[in-house]
């Protein structure tokens, strides 16, 4: 193998290369060159890096020096100053935000400082693309012990004594489903993994799908052995293009490499591994309802029992996990159910992927054993609020999940401890909101998609939800009437008590977990008439700023309504009769003359 | 059409496929689900065409319109949605002059969908234009990237 001085990690995430990543690349190559450099200095383009915020970035090894939002016009001086100086080039360094003093290594930055990396083990450190650099990070060795020394019975305990419970969003214990399914008789078994990622606001098994796409096929062979499975499916939604691309190169590389197929590394052992593309449906990502899509029908969900461990696809008994269950596999074959449960709390083990947006500095893909505090997640790794505003609240789960006021910040994550604030786990989606985010708003967007998303087949969450929305929808434009809170709650207690599936159980969490920790916007768009966060269109009323005015007329030019009169140079004004409070004045003004209320 | 259509047929038994698998090759092929296409696919399994029409309805990824020449997506995941994405969609109807109902612009030059997340909620708020992913998006940003696109599309045709 070649020996290269420098090895140049290049984040290529979706995020990375749309602000950039290639062009930057190319520029990097040709300094290079010109420079004569090109047989020292490689140029490795990897998966999810996690910190998007930054991008694109770079982390050089072996030193582990962190260069974010790269552009192609400093490539040249970066190479002179790093690679031929030998002067790490402070300027694309991540500063500290406070004193401004350069922070050159990746793991002194915060971001990744409080972050465990068990799921994203090699993230930013291999081309996902080749096999060989997976392997030489200990790839394929939890397998080949898995195949080869051990019993079915002796990974099932593994895995049921490490404590890991389904990553996919209801935490059911692993062990204990394969252990079912290995029970049912029956001599065909499938596994299956779940990539759908339906939560609208998450990218945890995109990014392990696109970086590391061997981790889960890993799991999943584990798991074949486990239950003694032929056949195996990765189901994964079509708007994941690059994943698909990723996952298929690696089943490739597997069955090239005598990973998958026949006789598996010759212990015998024979999985067949093949992706299934989703077409685009939330309620697929529950496990019925996706089986029934790879069956080519209606992702229609069916009551259970019986269990997809008992009866799954077409009929057989069959595993279905999330794609970050399966990744953490592999590490648990080789270091043991002690280490794994070593981290996390009473009831929940290990680690959890969060995908951390909204009003955050530091949005991003970050891994975190369970148990840390809240706080801790949006603060130290988040970097606080962004423009200097004031927390309200964490939305975690989804659509299935709720609202957390700060009243909790310090609360300890892990499954228990979230339900019991009237949130839940969920798959890892973590959205911020500050005080410019209205509530009820946060709950009628939830409920827009749900309510979108159900499948129809029971009633209570095919017309309760749209009931619900149709409630949501007259709070926010000003018709809500007295008792529509407590009508709210009614119904959602209904819906939740009486709907099919996990989409119609979990969809009124939004509202009620709102109205729990934050009754008094509601009250205020009902009563008052008012919102308060200044969100919801039809409450809003536009006004001009006088002495921020210096009639520019962008405001007025802009104005679908003609609703914005003014001479040049003159202030403006806005007649309210005729304004349609679109918004586009507010946006268009260059001066923040423009003030909503 | 008849050899595209052959050419779906053949993969579907050659791959072991179902009716999804079908109508994700019409899409892919088409850019939507043509009517003749399903009646030509329900002839020859002898499966009934509702059964077409009831997975193409259900599932977001198919489309009964033709799409316009260019295909404007705006995330309307949690983290585009908390930015504003909302705005992004209002804003662009209003450019196009979309009336209530209708996603594709009369001269059928644009379209106007939406996604539930891109996954690249680190920018957010998310366009695609055309499948490029732009990121932090605001309704001026986006109403210019389609100005140039509208520029660039008469060029290639002078050109051809
Ligand atoms: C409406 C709905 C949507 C779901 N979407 C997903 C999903 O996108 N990904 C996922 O892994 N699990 C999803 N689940 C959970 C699955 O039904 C299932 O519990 C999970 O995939 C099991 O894997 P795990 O035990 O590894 O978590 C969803 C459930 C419901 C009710
Ligand atoms: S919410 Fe828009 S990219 Fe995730």
């Amino acid at each position: 193998m070649e020996r290269f001085r420098a090895n140049l990690l290049m984040c290529a995430g979706t995020s990375c290369v749309s602000c950039g990543t290639m062009n930057i690349r190319d520029a990097l190559k040709e300094e290079i060159k010109n420079r004569g450099l090109e047989k020292e200095i490689k140029i490795v383009l990897t998966g999810c890096n996690g910190y998007c915020a930054q991008g694109p970035v770079m982390v050089v090894q072996p030193e582990g020096i962190f260069y974010q939002s790269l552009t192609v016009e400093e490539i040249p001086k970066l190479v002179e100053e790093h690679f031929l100086k030998g002067r790490p080039y402070q300027k694309l360094m991540f500063k500290e935000p406070e004193k401004k003093i350069a922070i050159p290594t990746m793991n002194e930055i915060p971001f990744f400082k409080h972050q465990v990396l068990r799921v994203l083990r090699n993230r930013g450190l291999i081309d996902p693309e080749a096999l060989e650099e997976y392997i030489a990070r200990d790839g394929y060795q939890a397998a080949a012990k898995a195949l080869s020394q051990m019993t079915s019975g002796e990974i099932v305990k593994v895995v049921k004594d490490s404590g890991l419970r389904g990553r996919g969003g209801a935490g059911f214990p692993t062990g204990l489903k394969w252990e079912l399914a290995l029970r049912t008789k029956s001599d065909m078994r499938y596994v299956v993994c779940n990539g759908d990622e339906g939560d609208p606001g998450a990218f945890m098994d995109r990014s392990v799908m696109e970086a590391d796409p061997h981790s889960v096929i890993e799991g999943m062979i584990i798991c074949a052995k486990a239950i003694e499975s032929r056949k195996g499916y990765i189901y994964v939604r079509s708007e994941y293009p690059l994943a698909v691309k990723r996952l298929q190169i690696a089943i490739d590389h597997c069955y090239e490499a005598g990973l998958l197929g026949k006789n598996i590394l010759g212990t015998g052992v024979n999985f067949d591994l093949k992706i299934y593309q989703g077409a685009g449906a939330f309620v697929c990502g529950e496990e019925t309802a996706l089986m029934r899509s790879i069956e080519g029908k209606r992702g229609i969900p069916r009551a259970r029992p019986p269990f997809p461990v008992h009866q799954g696809l077409w009929d057989q008994p069959t595993v279905l996990n999330n794609v970050e269950t399966f990744a953490n596999i592999p590490p648990i074959i080789l270091n043991g159910a002690d280490w794994f449960s070593s981290l996390g709390t009473d009831m929940s083990k290990g680690t959890k992927v969060f995908a951390l947006t909204g009003r955050v500095k530091n949005t991003g893909l970050i891994e975190v054993p369970l148990g840390i505090s809240l706080k801790k997640i949006i603060y130290d790794i988040g970097g606080g609020i962004e423009s200097g505003r004031s927390f309200k609240a964490v939305q975690t789960g989804g659509p299935s999940g709720g609202c957390i006021p700060e009243k909790f910040l310090d609360l300890e994550v892990d499954y228990e401890s979230l339900a019991q604030v009237g949130s839940i786990m969920g798959s890892g989606g973590m959205v911020v909101l500050d005080e410019t985010d209205c509530m009820v708003n946060t709950a009628k967007f939830f409920l827009e998609f749900t309510q979108a998303e159900s499948c129809g087949k029971c009633i209570p969450c095919r017309i309760g939800t749209k009931r619900l929305l149709e409630i949501l929808n007259r709070v926010t434009s000003g018709n809500g009437k007295e008792g529509d809170v407590e009508l709210l709650e009614e119904l959602g207690q209904d819906i939740k008590a009486t709907s099919l599936c996990g989409l119609g159980l979990t969809a009124p969490n939004p509202v009620l977990s709102t109205i729990r920790y934050f009754r008094n916007e509601y009250e205020a768009h009902i009563k008052d008439k008012k919102c308060p966060a200044a969100v919801c269109k039809e409450l809003l009323i536009y006004s001009v700023l006088e002495e921020f005015c210096n009639g520019c007329g962008a405001c007025k030019r802009a104005c679908p309504a003609d609703a914005i009169t003014g001479k040049r140079k003159k202030i403006h004004k806005i007649d309210s009769e005729l304004c349609v409070k679109c918004g586009t004045c507010f946006d268009v003004c260059k001066f923040n003359a423009i003030k909503k209320q | 059409m008849e050899a595209a259509l052959e050419k779906i047929l053949k993969t579907y038994r050659e791959k072991e496929g179902n009716v999804i698998s079908i109508l994700q090759d019409l899409e892919e092929t088409f850019g939507y689900i043509p009517e003749n296409a399903v009646n030509w696919f329900s002839k020859k399994l002898d499966i009934p065409e509702s059964r077409f029409y009831g997975i193409t309805t259900f599932y977001a990824q198919f489309h009964l319109k033709p799409p316009g020449k260019n295909v404007i997506i705006v995330c309307r995941g949690t983290a585009c949605h908390v930015k504003g994405s909302d705005r992004l969609i209002s804003g662009l109807r209003r450019t196009f002059n979309l009336p209530e109902g209708e996603d594709t612009t009369a001269d059928r030059k644009f379209t106007i969908e939406r996604v539930a997340c891109v996954g690249t909620c680190g920018m957010a708020p998310v366009a695609l234009i055309n499948k490029k992913v732009h990121g932090k998006m605001t309704s001026n940003k986006l109403i210019k990237e389609i100005k140039i696109l509208e520029v660039k599309k008469t060029d290639t045709n002078n050109e051809g």
